[in-house]
């Protein structure tokens, strides 16, 4: 596409790269990192760009792993604003604070108001909440959903369901969104014919990637029952700090880099800990994801792009 | 029940506590104010079972990096996000045997008994 000059021109001009674009490729949603759609010929946005995915700000973090969060969430927000078709929303799929305190989550908006859309949709992480229902998180993003933290809503043909899977503790420490809520989304599903495209967004993983960890998914067998008729579903997530993807019939997972700091991969070292990396190697493992269509019968497309 | 987070006040008693332990072997230890101290450690809680009297209390202090919380699944108690060298204290007042665990963590678990 010839805009591609014009967006790596930008991307240049701010130095950032970390960030998930998604698209809709036909029905699937499919990935391509923003970096790599900065290359000559390389990651071309295909479609109509949807939305774009930011995870784990961590707003009031500042130790090695990255000092200036607040500054690596700004860039991020620059290469969305940057992209010569801006998205119609953003989501934020959680940890947008570290420590759910009043002034992280202050900081956090007041960041997230430079961005050029009008909507931005959030679902928390599980540093969001550790005041429990009603309380920071609730009082700023809960209207949507009367407290609950569960929502859905519908963008250019395009189901989308928030879910909230970091309040409900099992053995192991695994995801969940526990009954009520699969009994929310069951009924939020029910009408809508197989060929509509759903997204379905959390914080933590909603398959299992790392259980030592907690990475993974109580009900994840539950989940696919309710999805697995659609002939596309993109389900979206954070909470590892990675790329991480999986796909499991008609249904794409897909976990997007933090803007804060990386992580581990699975399994090496003693825990999922901030991982400290040369100052020059962070802008390389912190971005975001974008979300774009092509088709209404092809899977959605996802291009994730770093600040490097 | 009470909550009484005490995170400055503590501070020192809990580096007095450090230096007297040491770091690697963070013993149950009854502190000067008469209560027991539990460190947070490589994702742990250290020990992970502890016995207080009634009335007793438990000090939580976190040396990780990374933030945990203290919380009763029950709401019994439940200390704010702890960051690194945070504490959090908690008298007990009734007796029992209180499980809690790291929400940010949650298979971090631990159990409290009062007796």
């Amino acid at each position: 596409m010839d805009h591609n000059t014009t967006r790596r021109g930008a991307l240049a001009c701010l130095g950032v790269g970390t960030g998930t674009l998604f698209a809709l490729s036909g029905g699937v949603l499919t990935g391509f990192d923003l970096a790599q759609a900065a290359e000559p010929g390389a990651g071309v946005i295909v479609g109509t760009p949807l939305f774009a995915q930011i995870s784990d700000s961590h707003i009031g973090f500042n130790k090695a792993a990255n000092p200036d969060v607040a500054g690596t969430f700004t860039q991020c927000i620059g290469l969305i604003n940057a992209l010569p078709q801006p998205p119609a929303f953003v989501i934020h799929t959680g940890d947008i604070t570290h420590l759910s305190k009043a002034a992280e989550f202050d900081q956090a908006q007041g960041l997230m108001q430079q961005l050029k859309v009008t909507e931005v949709h959030t679902t928390p992480g599980e540093h969001d909440v550790t005041d429990g229902v009603g309380t920071e998180y609730f009082n700023r993003f809960g209207a949507a959903s009367k407290n609950k933290g569960y929502y859905s809503f519908d963008h250019k043909g395009v189901h989308l369901v928030a879910l909230v899977n970091v309040m409900q503790f099992k053995p192991g420490g695994l995801a969940s969104i526990g009954d009520e809520q699969m009994s929310w989304l069951k009924d939020d599903l029910v009408g809508r014919p197989s060929s509509q495209p759903i997204v379905l967004f959390a914080h933590m993983p909603m398959w299992s990637i790392y259980e030592p960890w907690g990475w993974g998914s109580s009900d994840h067998d539950q989940l696919m029952t309710l999805i697995g008729r659609f002939g596309s579903v993109t389900v979206l997530n954070g909470h590892i700090h990675q790329i991480v993807s999986k796909v499991e019939g008609h249904v794409t997972f897909h976990t997007a880099r933090a803007t804060a700091f990386p992580q581990p991969a699975p399994g090496v070292g003693p825990a999922p800990r901030p991982l400290a990396v040369p100052a020059e190697q962070l802008p390389s493992m912190i971005g975001v994801t974008s979300i774009s269509q092509t088709s209404l019968h092809k899977p959605l497309r996802l291009t994730d792009t770093t600040l490097a | 029940m009470q909550t009484t987070p005490i995170k400055a006040a503590l501070t020192a008693a809990s580096f007095a506590l450090v230096a007297s332990f040491g770091l690697a072997v963070a013993l149950p230890a009854t502190a000067a104010t008469g209560g027991v101290q539990v460190m947070i450690k490589n994702f742990d809680f250290m020990p992970m079972d502890v016995t207080v009297p009634v009335g007793g209390s438990v000090t939580w202090k976190n040396l990780d990096e990374e933030p945990h919380t203290v919380t009763s699944p029950d709401g019994s108690f439940k200390s704010d996000a702890l960051d690194e060298y945070d504490t959090y204290t908690f008298k007990f007042t009734k007796p029992g045997v209180y499980k809690y665990l790291c929400t940010i963590h949650p298979r971090m678990r631990a159990t409290v008994t009062v007796k």
